[in-house]
């Protein structure tokens, strides 16, 4: 407890990549909630005990793979309902997982638990330079309300300039019958 | 699809090669790992049409020379496969458990599992959901003379939560083909009852298959039908209505009109309430989170035998990480998850059931409630 600035949370966390099990990188944390204005992100400083994996190549793989594509990438629920997703969308799924993160940090609380639930639907945006563009829209599930948030975002990205989240929002719910 | 031949020539190659095949994802089909690849010796993998082309590229890229083993792996299967085995099949297909099945299948595999088990199951009916879906248990009962306590477990109390349904299946599957030959089930079977609820949010989880995977609740009109579903979880008649609910319909956490007020949570607190005499254990199947949940949610005071509800669920905590390492967090949900009230699990234990436990299976939020199929048999593997 911060007095009139906010709780403050220390932690010790450790990593692990999602593509190898057993390569995990210690990290320490520090997560500010401010008191009041819920419209505020959380500071986060962190510090990492180690290198994070190189994926240049996979990463090259996929960059040119997408660049080559005759027409604009186009995909809906992924996972699908089965929780599967085709090896193509791999790295589509990995890349809104990563914007996500960016998303869900940008609107935590104390009081929330998000999740990326889905992708309902991602449309590959053209661009002259050399980045890759991405329109996304997500479903995001916090576990404290049990609430599905669809939310849209807008992530670019590019192999050695990394990711951007450049627009995001959240969408009503839709109301089913 | 199609196959490719490759002999590594150089140990730069074989790395090459296991590196393409971990970040692609590719399917080898000798060896069965990457590591076991090896210089001078066969390799043969599989490569999905539309990664065809980047994969040649980058084997031209390392200059690994390749040949095309099989250049259409659909045409082959197809070749394989004659027309007639589809339709004349006189042995019937046995229930695939490691997918999931939509309602209709379910109702099926009950009436044949107590058919092909009708020396220990019985299907009996429990009551009738909003839509008018029949709800039965199955229950699991070694003839003896002497009265039995009973274990009942029900699954699918929310929609989305496939795996739930999933591993009741599976649990029965498991105690019928194994009561003969494992000591530890007979032993079970002769001083207990199961009962099991494959799917208790019936109406919901037709829901989820047909129109919106991601339902949670049942389907009851509210508001001249604008609004739909009440959370079973937050339904039952414990603390009903006091925390973490919303009296808003269209909240997934809804708690309904009234405690019981829907049917399904009826027909399940009617029978259980009759039987509660005789009723050992409450198990709620649920996902996602991985957590052995004990009462209560709806206050931090613990249980009265909270130590010993405690000692068990460590116990079975630790057995299921022996199994494949995943592991579980044990507590009682206002300590460790959240608040809430008029949980199915809370209102066992507040009408005397001494052990009442809530399961949230696989995983932690990397796939949440759409978990892959491969994942079924081992979450449910290590859940038995």
């Amino acid at each position: 407890d911060i007095d009139d600035v906010g709780h403050k949370y220390y932690l010790e966390l450790e990593l692990e990549d999602v593509l190898d099990k057993d390569s995990t990188v210690n990290c320490t944390a520090e997560v500010l909630y401010h008191l009041g204005n819920k419209n505020i992100a959380p500071d986060v400083q962190f510090t990492l005990e180690g290198e994070l994996k190189n994926a240049d190549e996979a990463d090259n793989i996929f960059y040119n793979r997408i660049k080559s594509l005759e027409k604009e990438l186009v995909a809906e629920n992924i996972p699908d309902s089965h929780g599967n997703v085709p090896p193509e969308m791999e790295p589509i799924r990995l890349l809104a997982w990563v914007a996500s993160g960016y998303v869900i940090w940008q609107n935590s609380t104390e009081n929330t638990k998000f999740q990326l639930a889905q992708i309902k639907h991602v449309k590959q945006v053209k661009r002259s330079d050399e980045y890759l563009e991405f329109d996304y829209m997500i479903l995001l599930h916090d576990m404290v309300s049990q609430e599905i948030i669809p939310w849209q975002m807008t992530v670019l990205w590019h192999p050695q300039h990394g990711i951007q989240v450049t627009q995001d929002s959240r969408q009503p719910k839709h109301v089913s019958g | 699809d199609q196959v490719f031949h490759i002999v590594p020539e150089t140990f730069q190659q074989v790395q090459h090669l296991q590196h393409l095949c971990s970040t692609l994802l590719l399917d080898l089909w000798k060896p069965q790992l990457p590591e076991d690849i090896r210089t001078g010796e066969d390799l043969h993998i599989r490569v999905p049409a539309p990664l065809v082309q980047e994969v040649k590229d980058s084997l031209d890229h390392h200059m690994i020379s390749y040949k095309v083993l099989i250049s259409d792996l659909q045409k082959l299967v197809d070749q394989s496969m004659p027309k007639e085995r589809r339709s004349h099949r006189q042995v019937p297909e046995a229930y695939v458990y490691t997918q999931y099945h939509p309602m209709e299948e379910i109702y099926q595999w009950m009436t044949q599992i107590q058919k092909n088990n009708s020396e220990l199951v019985t299907q009996h009916y429990l009551g009738k959901t909003i839509e008018n879906q029949e709800m039965y248990y199955l229950q699991i009962s070694q003839p003896s003379d002497k009265t039995k306590k009973i274990i009942w477990m029900d699954c699918g109390i929310h929609a989305r939560e496939w795996i739930s349904p999933a591993f009741c299946q599976w649990f029965v599957k498991e105690i019928l083909q194994n009561y003969k030959s494992d000591p530890k089930i007979s032993r079970f079977l002769q001083n207990l009852d199961l009962y099991v609820l494959p799917v208790l949010n019936i109406d919901g989880y037709i829901y989820s298959w047909e129109k919106d995977r991601l339902w949670r609740k049942n389907r009851s009109p509210h508001m001249n039908g604008t609004c739909y579903g009440t959370d079973l979880n937050r339904n039952f008649n414990s603390s009903w209505g006091s925390v973490g609910v919303s009296y808003n319909c269209s909240s997934e956490i809804f708690c309904g009109s009234g405690p019981e007020s829907e049917p399904e949570t009826r027909a399940v607190a009617q029978f259980i309430e009759r039987k509660k005499n005789d009723i050992l254990c409450y198990l709620t199947i649920h996902s996602y989170g991985q957590y052995i949940l004990t009462p209560y949610g709806s206050t931090t005071k613990p249980p009265s035998n909270s130590e010993e509800l405690m000692h068990v669920a460590e116990k079975a905590a630790a057995a299921l990480m022996g199994k494949y390492g995943t592991s579980y967090k044990v507590g009682s949900t206002s300590l460790i998850l959240y608040s809430n009230s008029g949980s199915s699990r809370d209102w066992a234990h507040m009408i005397g059931i001494p052990f009442s436990y809530t399961f949230e299976l696989r995983d932690n939020g990397t796939y949440g409630f759409v978990l892959p199929v491969d994942q079924i048999q081992p979450t449910c593997e290590e859940t038995m």
